[in-house]
């Protein structure tokens, strides 16, 4: 064979391949948002732990006549970490999930454009943490706290823990389990949440994290280990003979433990410290490069309105930020009521959230 | 070698290359000195020991375990002998995710040797090591014990008869002849356990991390593009010399070794010391392959109301919220892709083994240049690389590259069964080379020489040849995409899963429904995959064992 033709053969085979694979790809995009013409459909993209009730997601679709997909990618760092890389062609329309830890990383990388969402008016202060902004509208908040099992503090008749203090006290020794930093959003709210409560300079958060490991504290990885394994307040933790009673875990975890307990109990079996709170607030954002941005400004509209704000309690076990929005009953009825719990602003935890994990798992892993 | 080139070029290379010089430019600068910055790092210096080290450990453990087990196979005629041999190839083609699973049923809280002994190996790095075992007991029995079935016993009879002491034959006949075959597999489990993932991540806690693991952490979780960029790299540098090494000891192993028909050197174990070790090894596969899969079927039969079926019933509801769609549908979609990977792989990897035996021939006749030899070689250990390079690299590749026309797949299907391709084709390619290069030129020139048409001649010579050969590739390919998971998980679409990342969702989510699914969804995954190695045990013949 010539040159010419053996190049001439390359070029003929590898176009043939290209084009079949676009072929491929092709028949499938009538689905795709990618679409652009396809306008009448909206997509959200979100982490794993998105839920909500099918009526509602279809009352939002007959009254705003657009179809929503769903593409849920991971968890949340890892939701705002690929759209942060595909933000010039997103995958979707509005990102949902975005946490008060994460935002800096977001809004600095301009993965969002202003949108302000109607009845925004009706969202907390306190939650609005892109003021004036809008790049990204808070949807939902909880507080992330210790949870203590309440049967073991009555059978050793032992007062539960109430602050960060009495974590490090002598009685409670060997009986917390927390989460790795690094891997875990309850275990980095919980280390936030002791730097607000004890500062980030001299002695500050890492001697208290040194009496704390001095204090028997138990790390492992993730937040379903801790709470289904090693936790003796929780269904799971029971079963698998978990026999640490304080666990970080989130204020509405006794909520969700009773209601899903058969038959349900009068109170819930676990408890929360309230002293030991973090706030996490999550956002969501229309994505800058949106295809269908009329679409997910309306989305936007619907996660603040009344009926979705209250249909979020049961479906993932967080708080509404909307002042109007009342809680379902089920939910009320075994709430904890965090009064003031720790905050801390996005841009110093992005500023410092690096050089703190890599501090704590050097302090108290190795 | 166009195709296969230009597919590896634009689904591997080019997304590879996106993503490592995004983490590495800065303001459209090569920031090099990021290099020196992150391997001065002590953390990383330590995950860099570590991960060496471990490889090192899993292989020597693997190669002292599974050696004895390589030799029962070799030489034993026994029955149940497929049977067995299948069984301890599932692991291989398990995803961690489900091995990981099934160890933590075995050594964890609450596991099997807790309950008997209250012993308990999760997080500690015995647990990985016995993880890696069980997952490369079957790279050494099938490389070492492939070659070690074809070796003439009668050499090493002669040796003896010339009055060599019986391990002196062995020594001075045997080893020799033995000796690449094991510096293979022994890399080959290098190679598998250095770039270790997902047992890493569920057994060893938060103590223990690989670089694999440290690069997914880096890209997923901290958002560190450069030091994940600099790690992939010095990755990519450590495989490069492993799969270099290994192509080395390759070449020496297909020097020329007297071979015989494998079906003349097995026979029945004689003697109680010949007995002894062929229950030692079934023992030792009992204890450290068979009880871990039997641990995870038996929990996925063990509901809260007693025996029964009730995790299987419940992955046909989409009930649970984790999916759009009821699990059991992730089977469907397993197949599916894993047929269109198997598709894809069998023609590139098959036209890669077409290209690499082609120039050797032409070599030989008309002297080309060693030059060309060199090239040839260098291509050959290139399809490799996808093995060894992270899985999440890929992804995060595919991501930012593959989003816009001609090329515009992300939101597709195809993207998935791609992916698993990339790590399809190494296997078929190390199937398909040694039976092609076997192929005698000699045939087809001859029949050229009698009037048959080269398509002709291809039909009656080659096919016949390496009909069998195909086979196996496939079926390797098909039970490697079918267990995919570092990449899928990446790309796969939330209302398509795949088993394996179904089987990871279930057990992200709290819940005993949700854990009893997981072990239901394993324990079909392992059936799947189990049933086409018996498949291929069946239509191996000892001429074709190939690499694997």
């Amino acid at each position: 064979m010539s040159t010419i033709i053996k190049a001439t053969a390359v070029a003929v085979a590898a176009g043939l391949g290209l084009v079949t694979l676009s072929a491929c790809g092709g028949s499938d995009s009538g689905k795709n948002s990618a679409d652009p013409a396809d306008s009448k459909t909206v997509t959200l993209v979100s982490h794993d732990s998105w839920a909500v009730s099918k009526n509602v997601l279809k009352d939002f679709e007959k009254r705003s006549g657009y179809k929503v997909t769903v593409l849920k990618d991971g968890d949340a760092g890892e939701a705002v970490n690929k759209a942060i890389l595909s933000k010039d062609n997103p995958q979707g329309d509005v990102l949902f999930g975005v946490d008060n830890t994460l935002l800096s990383r977001a809004l600095d990388n301009g993965l969002f454009q202003p949108y302000e969402a109607k009845g925004l008016d009706r969202v907390g202060a306190e939650y609005q943490l892109d003021k004036g902004k809008h790049r990204v509208t808070p949807i939902d908040t909880g507080n992330i706290c210790v949870n203590y099992d309440k049967k073991y503090f009555a059978d050793h008749k032992l007062t539960p823990p109430a602050s960060f203090d009495d974590l490090a006290k002598p009685a409670y020794k060997n009986l917390l389990v927390t989460e790795n930093v690094s891997t875990s959003s309850p275990g980095l709210g919980f280390l936030l949440g002791s730097a607000a409560q004890y500062g980030d300079h001299g002695n500050g958060w890492q001697g208290y994290w040194k009496k704390l490991k001095a204090n028997g504290v138990k790390v492992v990885d993730g937040w379903e280990q801790a709470y289904n394994e090693e936790f003796s307040g929780s269904a799971g933790g029971r079963k698998a003979g978990g026999d640490r009673p304080l666990v970080v875990s989130y204020a509405s975890s006794p909520p969700a433990e009773a209601i899903y307990s058969d038959p349900q109990p009068k109170t819930a079996p676990t408890g929360v410290a309230t002293g030991t709170c973090f706030r996490q607030t999550e956002f969501a954002g229309l994505l800058s490069n949106a295809k269908n941005e009329k679409g997910g400004k309306a989305l936007l509209d619907f996660l603040i309105a009344k009926e979705f704000q209250q249909d979020m309690p049961l479906n993932m076990f967080v708080d509404p930020v909307t002042k109007d929005a009342a809680l379902p009953a089920d939910y009320a009825k075994y709430d904890v009521k965090v009064d003031a719990p720790k905050t801390m602003a996005p841009k110093k935890i992005a500023d410092n959230r690096d050089a703190w994990v890599k501090s704590w798992t050097s302090l108290v892993l190795k | 070698m166009a195709v296969p080139v230009a597919f590896f070029a634009v689904f591997f290379a080019y997304p590879v290359a996106a993503i490592v010089s995004r983490g590495l430019k800065a303001g459209g600068h090569w920031q090099f000195g990021r290099i020196a910055d992150v391997l001065g790092q002590s953390d990383i210096r330590h995950v860099l020991w570590f991960t060496t080290w471990q490889a090192f450990a899993s292989t020597v453990l693997t190669l002292l375990i599974a050696l004895p087990g390589a030799y029962v196979f070799a030489r034993f005629e026994f029955r149940g002998k497929q049977v067995l041999r299948a069984a301890v190839t599932v692991p291989f083609v398990l995803p961690t995710v489900v091995v990981g699973t099934a160890f933590l049923a075995l050594v964890g809280r609450g596991g099997l040797l807790d309950g008997l002994w209250g012993v308990r190996l999760d997080t500690t790095v015995w647990a990985i090591l016995l993880a890696h075992v069980f997952f490369n007991y079957a790279v050494v029995v099938r490389t070492v014990g492939g070659l070690w079935s074809q070796l003439d016993p009668r050499q090493e009879e002669a040796a003896r008869m010339l009055g060599a002491s019986r391990w002196a034959a062995w020594r001075k006949v045997t080893l020799p002849a033995l000796g690449p075959a094991v510096a293979a597999a022994a890399l080959m489990v290098f190679l598998f356990t250095f770039t270790s993932f997902g047992v890493v991540q569920i057994l060893g806690g938060p103590t223990f991390s690989t670089l694999e693991v440290e690069i997914y952490r880096q890209t997923a979780q901290i958002f560190d593009l450069s030091t994940a960029a600099v790690l992939t790299i010095v990755q990519f540098a450590a495989v490069g010399i492993i799969l270099a090494v290994h192509a080395w000891s390759v070449r020496r192993r297909e020097s020329a070794l007297r071979l015989v028909d494998a079906a003349h050197t097995a026979r029945r174990p004689r003697g109680a010391g010949q007995w002894a070790l062929l229950a030692g090894v079934v023992a030792t596969v009992a204890v450290l392959i068979l009880l871990p899969l039997g641990v995870l079927i038996q929990r996925s039969f063990e509901g809260s109301d007693g025996f029964g079926f009730a995790y299987y019933k419940a992955l046909t509801s989409s009930d649970s919220g984790v999916f759009l769609v009821p699990p059991i549908e992730a089977i469907g979609n397993s197949l599916t892709y894993a047929l269109a990977a198997t598709a894809i792989a069998v023609v590139i990897g098959g036209l890669a083994a077409a290209a690499l035996t082609l120039p050797h021939s032409r070599l030989r006749s008309s002297g080309g240049t060693p030059m060309a030899g060199r090239l040839v070689r260098g291509f050959d250990a290139l399809l490799m690389l996808p093995l060894g390079v992270s899985a999440v690299t890929v992804g995060f590749g595919f991501l930012i590259t593959l989003d816009r026309p001609p090329l515009d797949l992300r939101g597709t299907w195809i993207l998935v069964p791609l992916a698993q391709a990339l790590v399809g084709v190494p296997f078929v390619v190390r199937t398909m080379l040694p039976v092609l290069r076997a192929v005698d030129g000699r045939l087809r020139e001859a029949a050229a020489v009698l009037g048959a048409s080269p398509l002709r001649a291809w039909r009656e010579v080659d096919l016949p040849m390496v009909r069998r050969a195909l086979l196996i590739a496939a079926g390797f390919a098909f039970a490697v995409s079918l267990g995919e998971f570092g990449a899928t998980v990446f790309i796969a679409r939330p209302d398509r899963p795949t088993l394996p990342v179904a089987v990871a969702r279930l057990l992200g989510r709290a819940g005993d429904l949700n854990y009893g699914q997981a072990m239901a969804l394993s324990t079909i995954l392992m059936v799947v995959c189990a049933v086409s190695l018996l498949l291929l045990e069946r239509i191996r013949t000892d001429r074709t064992t190939g690499e694997f």
